[in-house]
């Protein structure tokens, strides 16, 4: 059994494709939980889509995906986070208008630009073809990630509790929002390749929302949304290999998967206990 | 000049505010608003809808800028003070779908601008115990705060204020959404509260039997219509001048001695 399992890891693509889908796991399901219980799924969602212009350009001038992820991605997040901040329209209202503005912005420069870009692995992702640069940016953007969660972890969980008492604590709220829209974007952005613009959102938000089923409180649900994460990514890569699927589905529909389990879980566990 | 009584008051005054100005948008949301509180007061502001009364909060708190006019917070201006003072929004304000402990909630009130808190794990502990304590809910301690009633987390927030070692306490619509043992047990906390020379204001609208529960009132319409000892500035004129023609509904829920010109 083991020997099957490791037996597509004696090619070097899916030990690479296997690191880059740990990372991805790791950095989208320590963030999830904030992002569910901040409601922010669908700003999340309007981050993935607002890339693809600056990816459009970034690759015409001849840049890859990795090299363009820093800078696209805190270029993504201090845009929506100004725009949210400073519009008169309401949140959802704003998101809406950057998220469909900036895909069409970006199909447009991509015909324009006549940019050679898959756009299948674009939009659904594309694993297996990650280059060993990429692997490097990707494990670097995960150490990022998970740091400044860890270093700035009580500070953000207050803030994105009670923001006015954040701020009447003395705590930079500005500053809070836009790290976070910060490192939300960069693990969106770090994981285009692996699930695509389309998916990442599955893998941000459903690993927490199943580990939200299972456990009552915050540090714990972020413990099991990042095992929840990574055996998706993991499993699913696996999968996509030996049935040939495409992998950022697969991976999509694991956690769902996942989800399903822990929501019938939670469901007969609290049945049990009514009666 | 001051007299020297009028110095010594001066000296213990914990909240000034002279001729403040708040704008929401183009709206003036507070104007010209002078008063005066004294560390150690248990105050209730009182207003319609609209009134202004979550707007002054917001200014104590530095949240939203003074236009015109001046508001001190212990001698400095609001942004300044921040740390000093602890605030209990509106319910709505506060995401109580986070799936967050009592004690992480009692916690927050520790922590500092910067990332790693200068508590020691032991002193945190303590002081969240000793918070909880005062409340009376420790044995919520481990608690979900989304299995809590309306009541327990407003004590709750009050703990954080607690651990935080604020001076002044800030609890906008503290009796909303609470039943009636609710809203007397966060008064009774309060009077426990203020026993340590803690300023507390309470906006509400709940103007019956002030006197037994307040040391002060504010009266706010935009502008201050009153304020001082709610058995003495509660007149008609003042409720008047806070609800217009609604003041009739008073007539029957407030106590004489709370309108001694009415009639």
């Amino acid at each position: 059994m083991i020997e099957i399992i490791l037996e597509p890891f004696k090619y070097e693509f899916m030990v690479r494709s296997l690191i880059t889908a740990i990372a991805s796991g790791i950095m989208l399901s320590i963030l999830g939980p904030f992002a569910i219980n901040r409601n922010m799924g669908f700003m999340a969602d309007a981050m993935a889509h607002a890339t693809l212009p600056i990816i459009a350009v970034g690759v015409f001038l001849g840049f890859s995906i990795s090299e363009l992820g820093v800078p696209a991605s805190i270029l993504i997040a201090i845009f929506l986070g100004y725009i949210i901040k400073n519009s008169n329209v309401g949140e959802d209202t704003a998101i809406g208008i950057i998220f469909s503005s900036f895909f069409a912005l970006g199909f447009i420069l991509i015909s324009v630009l006549n940019v050679t870009i898959n756009l299948e692995d674009l939009l659904f992702g594309q694993i297996l073809a990650v280059s060993r640069f990429d692997v490097f940016i990707v494990i670097a953007m995960c150490i990022a990630v998970v740091s400044l969660v860890i270093i700035f972890f009580k500070q953000l969980l207050f803030y994105c509790f009670d923001p006015v008492g954040a701020e009447v604590k003395g705590l930079n709220t500005n500053f809070l929002n836009y790290l976070f829209l910060v490192i939300l974007s960069v693990a969106i952005v770090a994981s285009l390749q692996t699930v695509g613009i389309i998916l990442v959102l599955s893998m941000l938000l459903i690993p927490a929302a199943a580990s939200k089923q299972i456990t009552d409180t915050f540090v714990p649900s972020i413990y099991v949304s990042i095992i929840f994460g990574v055996f998706s990514s993991v499993s699913g890569l696996l999968l996509s290999y030996f049935f040939n699927l495409p992998s950022g589905p697969t991976m999509s529909l694991v956690a769902t998967g996942i989800f399903v389990l822990s929501f019938l879980f939670n469901k007969i566990s609290k049945k049990g206990s009514l009666a | 000049m001051k007299t020297t009584e009028e110095s010594v008051l001066s000296d213990t005054a914990i909240i000034v505010s002279d001729g403040c100005c708040v704008q929401l948008g183009n709206t003036p949301a507070l104007d010209d608003v002078t008063f005066e509180i004294k560390k150690g007061k248990r105050v209730a502001v009182v207003g319609p809808n609209g009134g202004g009364k979550s707007t002054l909060f917001n200014a104590i708190a530095g949240l939203v800028p003074i236009v015109n006019g001046s508001l001190q917070i212990n001698g400095m201006n609001p942004k300044d003070a921040k740390g000093t003072i602890s605030y209990v929004p509106q319910k709505d304000l506060i995401n109580r779908n986070f799936p967050l402990s009592v004690k992480q909630v009692v916690e927050m009130g520790l922590i500092n601008k910067r990332s790693l808190n200068l508590f020691s794990r032991k002193q945190i502990n303590s002081k969240i115990k000793e918070s909880l304590v005062n409340v009376g809910l420790l044995e919520k301690i481990n608690e979900n705060i989304n299995n809590l009633s309306g009541g327990q987390f407003q004590r709750v927030l009050i703990a954080r204020g607690l651990a935080q070692d604020a001076d002044i306490l800030l609890l906008d619509e503290a009796f909303s959404a609470v039943d009636v043992g609710a809203q007397e047990d966060i008064m009774s906390l309060i009077s426990d509260i203020n026993l340590d020379g803690k300023t507390i204001l309470v906006a509400t609208h709940d103007i019956n039997n002030l006197g037994e529960k307040f040391d002060e009132v504010l009266c706010l319409n935009r502008h201050c219509c009153a304020y001082g000892d709610p058995s003495e500035v509660l007149t008609k004129e003042v409720i008047e001048e806070m609800y217009g023609s609604h003041f009739e509904m008073f007539k029957t829920h407030t106590p004489e001695s709370h309108l001694k010109d009415y009639d």
